[in-house]
């Protein structure tokens, strides 16, 4: 597959509320999500991931600054880039089969070609055997890959995912970061994907974004330069891994740091669990 | 599965059995306790009902008055639907039509649709369609509101991810917020049918056998007054509980009408 979807972000900043009220989330953030390529934006919790994420999407619209998409500049939602959010958005009154194909269907290609990519995708998944339930009925697993399909099927420029995997518990995770692992493995589409869990981060990026606490901006960007495929076992066997790993931590505590001296709450337990986790070292 | 459900069949008969057991007793409280308990003796008992309904199974002026009660149900529940639907529909996606429309609407929707019967009786040409009008009103306001908020409580995201996927405004409007709404529309439909019997009743009542004449009137309602008038009690536990059994029936209906457009709710 051609690779494109290079996503170049310039000075873009967000803020809501007005005079004394007003807080800006996003500041003079620049950065560049490589086309064909796994990029990872990890940042301390309530920086304004997601707010980004919702400006890329065109859901809503920068304070300041610009987004283009191959060169065009994003000024609403459109197909070219699609997002997979932190809780299932499957339409609760389609099968997974129809959830899949809505995307098509919306765009009048409801023919054999499209037909056939939704069986393979399900194939893919894994959900073949459960095409004709209904979301409700899936495990909160099956939903995220589901999901995962019913994005794919429509081949967007750039897939973006906020904190697809949040909320599941380890052993689903892992199997769910193979799943997505390979799925880009085989078509080297350009990736977004937002996440906290660095593990998550590591096993998955080919660049990792560290991102300043809020008003957010790029702090440091980590070329994560493992081979694929890769397996959860190098998480904590591999050195690179476990040294990109510590790389990460240590940027992220500064930044939890200069939050926890702000009097942020979440910013405290993570100071408190850096400590235990890397001082005996 | 089978076992719990003949259980709770069982529980609810058994239930039935001691309630009208009690209800027996109650009422011929003066032939087996030498004097009559206050209140309940004065019911009818039971057996007498039974026995004044068994009559009545032959006699077509009861089930003329079930039958037109019936027809007037229908009539008022499905013209509310008709109407009702349609109405909230365009209430919840536009804007301008909510801020000029819901005001008057939720002004009118306190007015207990009894209130309504007066004025209808005069606005309507004849009695048939102010009853049916008033019925009307009852479901029609139920309706809406559900609607509305079936409609508003639709999650953004599946907005989002429609917009995302390339879907137009019309595509959107016929494979998310239809569906998205059909649930509470069940819901005001099965509550909308309760208040449809309720008004309906009351509404005959009021306006009766006025005008025998011309055909009009009758209904439950006006069964259940005219025995009371008349003074054969039977006959209006006969009424009400012909009532408890059509409102019942119907309930049943919908619900399983409901369950089957919205296969999504059903458990596993």
């Amino acid at each position: 597959m051609a690779t494109s979807g290079e996503v170049v972000v310039t000075n873009v900043s967000k803020s809501y509320g007005i005079g004394l009220f007003e807080k800006e989330v996003v500041k003079e953030c620049s950065l560049t999500i490589e086309s064909g390529k796994l990029t990872v934006m990890v940042g301390p919790s309530g920086c304004g991931k997601s707010t980004l994420i919702r400006l890329l999407a065109g859901f809503e619209r920068p304070t300041a600054g610009t987004i283009t998409i191959d060169g065009k500049n994003v000024s609403g939602p459109g197909r070219d880039r699609l997002v997979v959010f932190q809780e299932t958005a499957l339409f609760p009154w389609m099968t997974t089969y129809e959830n899949i194909m809505y995307g098509p269907r919306a765009c009048g290609e409801d023919n054999s070609e499209s037909r056939d990519q939704a069986e393979f995708l399900l194939e893919k998944v894994g959900l073949n055997g459960f095409r004709d339930k209904f979301p409700s009925q899936l495990s909160g697993g099956m939903q995220r890959r589901a999901e995962l399909a019913r994005a794919m099927i429509n081949n967007p420029a750039v897939m973006i995912l906020d904190e697809p995997f949040r909320g599941l518990d380890a052993m689903t995770k892992s199997l769910m970061w193979d799943y997505y692992a390979r799925l880009f493995e085989e078509n080297h589409r350009t990736n977004f994907f937002v996440t906290t869990d660095i593990d998550e981060a590591i096993y998955l990026a080919d660049r990792l974004i560290i991102m300043t606490n809020v008003p957010t901006r790029v702090r440091a960007v980590l070329e994560v330069d493992l081979p694929r495929p890769r397996q959860v076992k190098d998480l904590v066997e591999n050195d690179r891994a476990n040294d990109l790993k510590m790389q990460a931590l240590s940027l992220l505590h500064e930044e939890a740091m200069k939050s926890f001296s702000a009097g942020s709450k979440a910013a405290a337990d993570f100071v408190d669990a850096y400590s235990r986790r890397v001082a005996p070292h | 599965m089978t076992r719990a459900l003949s259980r709770s069949i069982l529980r609810g008969t058994i239930a039935m059995i001691v309630f009208l057991l009690l209800w027996e007793l109650g009422s011929r409280s003066k032939a087996w306790l030498g004097f009559p308990l206050p209140w309940i003796s004065a019911i009818p008992a039971p057996s007498s009902v039974i026995v004044v309904w068994g009559a009545l199974l032959h006699d077509s002026g009861y089930w003329q008055s079930c039958y037109l009660s019936v027809l007037r149900v229908m009539a008022g529940f499905f013209a509310a639907m008709i109407v009702g639907i349609p109405f909230g529909l365009a209430l919840a996606i536009n804007r301008t039509a909510y801020g000029v429309l819901f005001p008057t609407f939720e002004v009118l929707r306190p007015i207990p649709p009894l209130a309504w019967v007066p004025l209808s009786i005069i606005f309507w040409p004849t009695q048939e369609l102010s009853i049916t009008f008033v019925t009307f009103l009852g479901a029609f306001f139920t309706m809406v509101l559900n609607v509305i908020g079936g409609a508003k409580s639709i999650d953004v995201r599946y907005f989002q991810a429609a917009r995302s996927m390339g879907s137009s405004s019309f595509d959107i409007f016929r494979r998310i917020i239809l569906p998205g709404v059909l649930p509470s529309i069940a819901v005001g439909a099965a509550v909308g049918m309760g208040i449809t019997w309720n008004v309906v009743v009351a509404a005959e009542m009021i306006s009766g056998g006025a005008s025998q004449a011309t055909g009009a009137g009758g209904g439950l309602g006006f069964f259940i007054w005219n025995s009371y008038v008349g003074g054969s009690y039977p006959q209006i536990v006969v009424g009400m509980i012909s009532i408890g059994i059509a409102g019942y029936l119907s309930s049943e209906l919908l619900r399983a009408l409901g369950d089957r457009v919205t296969p999504w709710l059903r458990r596993r």
